[in-house]
């Protein structure tokens, strides 16, 4: 099951966390009260510059020297705290949540496009696959997530547990969780989260191996096991390491049918044929809805089939993803239009520059 | 008398229920091996020139045959087996290298079978295909790995990568290569016809293409094998694809051999060898030394061809098949043929066929997990075969990083062949493995080009059906999808190689 949502001010006029709070809330029907997460773009402007590491330290003194070590080594920490927390009567934390305001040494990435990103990517797998106590949950500039697991981890008790309301952001992602496995685990539910990219999935893949197999072939490395974190390495991929626009990138992960194919103009056909023949191996199959963000923009989009719900709002700026419209009318109750995308459909949504 | 052996306990025993027996005689017509004769009022049994075809079983009206497999017992030894022993007698007695035909018969675990399949059930759904679409096309040959994309004047993003030829399937199962020679001209002809109604295609083997195949030939994939039988430029460009082979799941290391009781006339046409010469095509390709070879061949090929056809290279399954097939990736090929040591074939050396090369199962699991290693998965399609006997195994293959199967011995089974492994002696009686105009002529293309038709389609089916319970709608996403798959009683080691988790993992 599982319930999500995104909202994104094309403006980026910032909103709290308090909306998207109530809006997650009214799907706890969709949850089972063991994770819910939230992602916010625009929460550090005094860090702009910034790379913000949030990390699950097991221990917050021997873990937290790996990932010292560890950052000291790819770059500089401009600054480090706990993440500041407030005790819920159901929550029981088994880690503590640290920031790490960062910088990366570009010279340790010759060669690349994009060498920053490539250093946070290259550490924060580093840390990840490691069994150190520590986890890096987010790593993007002026970009943060706040989740937690196990019992009691309701979308409200999260929320209040960080404060989010304290936040204030231009996009916000939400992930409401319906846990199968590892319940107790933070690092779980979504958002999950790489650098630039965010992500949040209702939905069960059924082609998680050959994604992951594909993915880890350019250097990904797969440890939280879940669908979210090869979705999002599977768009960096392609997004920036391939340099596909984004509705492209969403057609190679959910490619028309060949017999819809077949019936496209040429020059189209030759296009969508080529994005399959390049991207096999990149296509999710089985039940899916993501809405992903990054600082430009946020997207919608499902499987070919549409197997998990994906309503749209608009309201003023503001453009809404959802599991279901009643979390819409929880955050904005005079929301303009609702809509329906066809199965395939993609919904994107670009912050003005 | 040169040896003081005498005869062997009897193989087979054919009897006749003499209350059910009408004497019709359908029999010893049937019987191209001479089993049967009539002496006066009865119709007498040669047990020792039986092979098990069940030619005379399936065409005795009364059900009044019966056959029973080695009627006579050794004494039973755990290590000195009936067939070791035989093997000694025979080899006792002519001093040469023991031939056989079809594929391995060492009693060795089949990984296929100790492999499990997946089905959704609660936490995903799966797809119903007979109400969505499930996709079973596949297109065989090199993909980009990245895109070259440009903008036109009016902002469209447009295509600037050129796509090589691929060759497209509307089904994973392709028929193997089987020359004319080793099959008859209308057991092709059979197989052609199928293929072109299923949307596949077919192999020539080493043998040329017969003037017979020409109307089929945009379903053909021509082969080029060490030999060189049959290889013209017209032989090329007729083909819809072109296959190198350099070697085969049943005697790796070692050249095709196709016996001279099977050369006829037609066939020495066809492959341009003497009428009833033995073709024995030699071990290595003598232009083929190390793999920058391949590469010089591969393009020579293409560019006879215009580089308009996919080159495919096949080769068997040995130690070190991921390396073989990595260096051949990074040659001109478009697709690597791997074929398992159970692979069928229609003459082979005992001893390779039961002891050379290693299961298909692994060396498609190895290869394709070295490729997507060194960034080479989309240089080449993978094609597995040697021994795919069901549905199943095409998708435990393709869930392995097979990109499409070939099929053999269950092609012609599907055309009759009772896999009795006599094919080198040349009298089967099915019509198959001859070129005895009299056997040939009892394959009537028009009904087994729709067994083997059928056959294709009903696999088709299954796979869909298997699919969607995966919950899995493209062909594509089952490839290389080990996580689908579980290991049943297979050890660590192995699952290892196959990156397989154990069930209930």
């Amino acid at each position: 099951m599982c319930g999500i949502f995104g909202v994104m001010d094309k403006r980026r006029q910032m909103m709290d966390g308090s909306g998207i709070r109530q809006a997650l809330s009214i799907m706890n029907e969709r949850g089972s009260g063991e994770g819910a997460g939230y992602a916010a773009y625009g929460i550090y402007p005094d860090y702009r510059d910034c790379y913000a590491l949030h990390v699950f330290l097991d221990n917050a003194c021997e873990s937290k020297k790996v990932v010292d070590a560890t950052l000291e080594q790819w770059g500089a920490i401009e600054h480090d705290e706990a993440i500041p927390t407030y005790d819920q009567p159901n929550l029981r934390a088994p880690c503590t949540p640290w920031r790490y305001f960062f910088r990366p040494d570009p010279s340790l990435a010759p060669g690349s496009a994009t060498p920053e990103k490539d250093v946070i990517t290259n550490l924060v797998m580093q840390i990840n696959r490691a069994s150190n106590g520590a986890e890096v949950f987010s790593s993007g500039k002026n970009v943060g997530v706040f989740k937690a697991g196990g019992g009691g981890a309701w979308p409200e008790a999260v929320a209040d547990y960080y404060r989010i309301e304290d936040y204030e952001g231009y996009i916000w992602l939400a992930h409401n969780r319906y846990a199968a496995s590892n319940p107790e685990l933070w690092e779980r539910p979504d958002p999950f989260n790489l650098h630039d990219w965010s992500v949040v999935e209702n939905g069960k893949i059924t082609t998680y191996g050959t994604n992951r197999r594909y993915v880890e072939s350019f250097g990904y490395t797969c440890s939280n096991f879940t669908d979210s974190e090869v979705i999002t390495y599977l768009i960096d991929l392609l997004v920036r390491r391939h340099g596909l626009d984004i509705n492209l990138a969403i057609r190679a992960l959910a490619p028309p049918y060949w017999e819809d194919i077949d019936q496209m103009p040429k020059t189209e056909q030759d296009l969508n044929r080529a994005l399959r023949f390049a991207y096999g191996s990149a296509t999710m199959n089985g039940p899916f809805t993501i809405v992903a963000a990054n600082p430009d923009m946020m997207v919608g989009f499902t499987d070919r089939g549409k197997l998990r719900p994906m309503v749209v709002g608009e309201c003023g700026d503001c453009l809404y993803i959802s599991s279901e419209e009643a979390a819409i009318r929880a955050m904005e109750p005079n929301v303009e239009s609702i809509m329906m995308p066809a199965a395939g459909e993609p919904v994107i949504g670009r912050v003005a520059p | 008398m040169s040896n003081n052996l005498g005869s062997m306990p009897l193989r087979y025993r054919v009897t006749i229920d003499r209350e059910q027996c009408m004497e019709c005689e359908r029999c010893i017509e049937n019987c191209s091996y001479g089993v049967f004769r009539r002496d006066g009022d009865r119709i007498l049994i040669n047990s020792r020139k039986c092979t098990a075809c069940h030619r005379c079983l399936a065409y005795c009206p009364r059900d009044a045959i019966m056959l029973e497999e080695q009627p006579c017992d050794y004494r039973s030894h755990p290590v000195w087996t009936r067939a070791t022993r035989e093997a000694i007698y025979n080899q006792a007695r002519t001093g040469k290298i023991i031939l056989a035909g079809m594929g391995s018969v060492a009693d060795l675990p089949i990984i296929f079978d100790r492999l499990m399949l997946d089905a959704c059930q609660v936490t995903t759904p799966p797809t119903d295909p007979l109400r969505e679409p499930v996709e079973l096309r596949t297109y065989l040959g090199k993909k980009p790995s990245k895109l070259d994309l440009r903008r036109n004047s009016k902002g469209d993003v447009e295509l600037a990568t050129e796509l090589t030829p691929n060759l497209m399937v509307e089904t994973p199962i392709m028929l193997g290569h089987m020359s004319y020679g080793a099959i008859s001209l209308n057991a092709q002809i059979s197989m052609a016809r199928a293929a072109k109604e299923t949307g596949t295609y077919m192999g020539t083997g080493e043998g040329g293409l017969h003037a017979g195949l020409y109307p089929y030939q945009d379903r053909m994939i021509v082969q080029v094998a060490s030999g060189r039988f049959g290889v013209n430029i017209d032989y090329l460009e007729r083909g819809a694809a072109i296959e190198i082979k350099l070697g085969q799941g049943a005697k790796p290391g070692i050249g095709g051999h196709l016996t001279g009781e099977k050369v006829s006339k037609d066939v020495s046409r066809t492959r341009m060898i003497p009428q009833g010469s033995d073709a024995i095509s030699p071990a290595p390709h003598h232009d083929i030394y190390g793999i920058e070879d391949l590469s010089q061949l591969v393009r020579s090929i293409k560019e006879a061809t215009e580089w308009k056809k996919p080159v495919f290279a096949k080769i068997a399954a040995v130690n070190n098949t991921a390396e073989n097939v990595a260096a051949v990736a990074r040659s001109s090929v478009d697709a690597v043929v791997i074929d398992g040591f159970r692979g069928g074939t229609g003459a082979a050396p005992r001893v390779f066929r039961d002891h050379v090369g290693i299961p298909i199962e692994v060396a498609v699991a190895s290869a394709d997990r070295e490729l997507r290693k060194q960034g080479l998965r989309n240089e080449v399609s993978l094609i597995a075969c040697g021994s795919i006997r069901e549905s199943a195994d095409v998708v435990k293959a393709i869930a392995l990083g097979a990109d499409a199967v070939y099929i053999g011995t269950a092609a012609l089974a599907a055309m009759g062949c009772r896999v009795c492994g006599n094919c080198y002696q040349g009298l089967c009686p099915w019509g198959i493995a001859t070129q005895r105009p009299d056997l040939v002529e009892r394959l009537d293309p028009d009904v087994a080009s729709k067994q083997v038709a059928n056959l294709i389609h009903a696999w088709t089916l299954e796979i869909t059906e298997l699919m969607g319970a995966a919950g899995i709608n493209s062909i594509e996403s089952l490839r290389g999808n080990r996580d689908r798959l579980r290991g049943y009683m297979l050890d660590e080691g192995l699952l290892d190689v196959l990156d397989v988790k154990p069930v209930g993992a």
